[in-house]
């Protein structure tokens, strides 16, 4: 006994301030976010209606998600896909080129345009809601209803945010519009931050072409910050999900045009207070987050770690 | 040797990063100059709706860009009532008290951890990194559910504290402000341990004032976070006057500002000015704090 107490006590001399410093962080950490993803996993396996005590029902949730839910099937998960994949690698290949353009420019003039393609996620477009509800109003007096009445490219004012063919277009533009966030400032700092001994080598060797450079020399270079853009690119995306409900006003979108994996739980847990089943649904929403993040992490990991 | 000098010189000004404008660098404006221009767009429309007078909103066809700018838009909203009796001011008041009380918070606790990850020496130092970068990828909105049944659990529901706890738990700002750290070079440390500096005062002291950029990082993450944040409010409070501005603002819709539709739009406009112009200042002042801890910002993966 004692000499646990003497063994505790070394172990408080050697190790005990570390943890001071960390246990504010930490309990923050696990109470926020490691209980609440224990917890999604744990409630997946229940059936729960927030009044009694949670069910267990094993895999039924799972199963009932991929073989009855069919709007899940037919409109969510297809949704969330065409979302993801245009606005994750398309907004994350087009931070990247923005910031390599950024990069060969003297600094004042690149200080100011990085400026002006960041200022937008420093908006939550999702609060901003009601500006792009003006922009695309559906009457004749919305902005863009106008100008393309005026222009003669439409005939009849068009429903924008109401109607299923438009509503994920501009769910698209309106996230990647405020999607040049942390991650493009961090590829921009990366570009900046190659030794550019490393490009004179390459063109004393012969190599001209600006896309060799990029593909040879940029991206090897920064993989480490090509990673973290990755993951934020990846985040943000399954972040921005609530998008197609504040622009259309409605949960359930219209027709279950903007419907992305984040409104199905929000649909289930709040509305239809089935809390076992929409947890079942965020287990997969971590899950695919968490497939992403490997596949950029095979894509970018730094050779010495192989 | 000279040559050889000059020959790099030369390529300097083509290429990453150069000294002065070149010719080269022609097509590099041409093509950043439309998705510029469509990036600044809607800020402009913000810009231009909030300070339209009554009869420019009324105008068809609407016009873009404001002719008589008028501060009227803004007076009406702070004087304005939500729909429940509380002043707007209330909301704006909340939203200042909340997001400075977790800056302050979120600075001293991130670095804190940060402090430990990467200057202590413990044996759980590695995997404790480790899980904290597993957590970048953390979605917050995705585990919606199970954090509102833990806030009700821990009663944190409708008091103002549920504003500040749950974004103090941010993985990539401990991350930044750890790499920046690693960059301390741990003579610096030893020297001060030499000298009989507590732990506290090389924290204080030493490592504070050296991760300046990484702090400035966090300040401005944090306040973004915080700011723009209208789902506690909408989530976890249900006393009309704890919820902040961001709230208010998600709440309003073209339609239900105000008593009509079109001045609605003005005051809508204000609002949003009003959440995204301190974002903007904030960000001009740091921004080249922040660049410099993007330096530091790589994932080995």
């Amino acid at each position: 006994m004692k000499a646990m107490g003497n063994s505790f006590r070394a172990w408080l001399h050697r190790e005990g301030s570390a943890y001071t410093f960390l246990a504010p962080y930490a309990i923050l950490f696990i109470v926020f976010i490691v209980v609440p993803v224990i917890a999604a996993v744990l409630l997946s396996f229940t059936y729960f209606d927030t009044i009694q005590f949670p069910q267990f029902i094993g895999l039924r949730n799972y199963i009932t998600l991929l073989t009855q839910d069919d709007i899940f099937m037919k409109y969510v998960l297809p949704n969330t896909i065409e979302f993801a994949v245009i606005v994750g690698p398309g907004g994350y290949m087009l931070a990247f080129l923005l910031a390599w353009m950024l990069a060969q420019l003297p600094r004042l003039p690149r200080t100011i345009l990085a400026l002006i393609l960041y200022s937008p996620s420093m908006t939550s477009s999702v609060t901003m809601a009601v500006v792009w509800q003006t922009l695309f109003s559906g009457d004749q007096n919305g902005y863009l209803n106008s100008y393309l009445l005026n222009l003669g490219l439409i005939q009849e004012t068009i429903q924008w945010l109401q109607s299923p063919q438009y509503l994920m277009p501009i769910m698209i533009v309106v996230t990647l519009w405020s999607s040049m966030g942390v991650g493009f400032l961090a590829m921009l700092a990366g570009i900046l931050d190659i030794n550019p001994e490393l490009y004179e080598a390459a063109a004393i060797d012969g190599m001209s072409s600006r896309w060799q450079e990029i593909f040879y020399i940029t991206i090897p270079s920064m993989k480490p910050q090509m990673l973290f853009g990755a993951v934020m690119a990846i985040v943000g995306t399954f972040q921005a999900g609530a998008i197609g409900v504040a622009l259309s006003g409605a949960n359930p979108t219209p027709q279950y045009a903007g419907q992305l994996i984040v409104n199905h739980i929000e649909d289930y847990g709040f509305l239809r207070y089935e809390m076992g089943y929409a947890a079942a649904i965020s287990v997969v929403l971590l899950l695919m987050v968490l497939f992403f993040t490997r596949l950029a992490n095979r894509l970018f990991r730094s050779e010495e770690e192989r | 040797m000279r040559r050889r000098r000059f020959r790099l010189y030369s390529l300097r000004s083509s290429g990453i990063n150069p000294s002065g404008f070149h010719p080269s660098q022609i097509p590099f404006y041409l093509i950043l100059a439309p998705l510029v221009a469509f990036m600044l767009l809607p800020i402009i429309f913000i810009f231009s709706t909030a300070f339209k007078p009554l009869e420019e909103l009324f105008a068809y066809p609407p016009r873009f860009f404001v002719v008589n700018p008028t501060l009227k838009n803004s007076r009406d909203l702070l004087s304005l009532m939500s729909i429940s009796d509380v002043p707007v001011t209330r909301y704006l008041f909340n939203s200042i008290v909340v997001t400075l009380a977790s800056m302050v918070a979120s600075l001293f606790i991130s670095s804190a951890a940060a402090y430990a990850l990467s200057k202590k020496r413990f044996r759980l130092k590695q995997t404790l990194f480790a899980v904290n970068t597993v957590a970048l990828m953390f979605v917050p909105i995705a585990v919606t559910i199970p954090r509102f049944l833990i806030i009700a659990k821990t009663g944190l529901i409708d008091s103002f504290l549920v504003h500040i706890l749950p974004g103090l738990a941010m993985p990539v700002g401990v991350f930044l402000l750890k790499q920046f750290m690693d960059t301390v070079p741990n003579e610096v440390i030893e020297a001060a341990q030499i000298d009989g500096a507590s732990d506290l005062q090389i924290y204080w002291r030493i490592i504070l004032p050296m991760v300046r950029p990484a702090l400035a990082t966090m300040a401005i993450l944090t306040f973004q976070a915080t700011w723009n944040n209208a789902d506690t409010s909408a989530l976890y409070i249900n006393i009309e006057s704890l919820k902040t501005f961001a709230f208010y603002l998600s709440t309003l819709s073209a339609t239900t500002a105000g008593a009509n539709p079109v001045a609605g739009q003005g005051m809508a406009a204000a609002a949003a000015l009003i959440m995204f112009l301190p974002n903007l200042i904030i960000f001009i002042f740091l921004q080249s704090q922040v660049m410099s801890t993007m330096s530091h910002s790589g994932l080995k993966g």
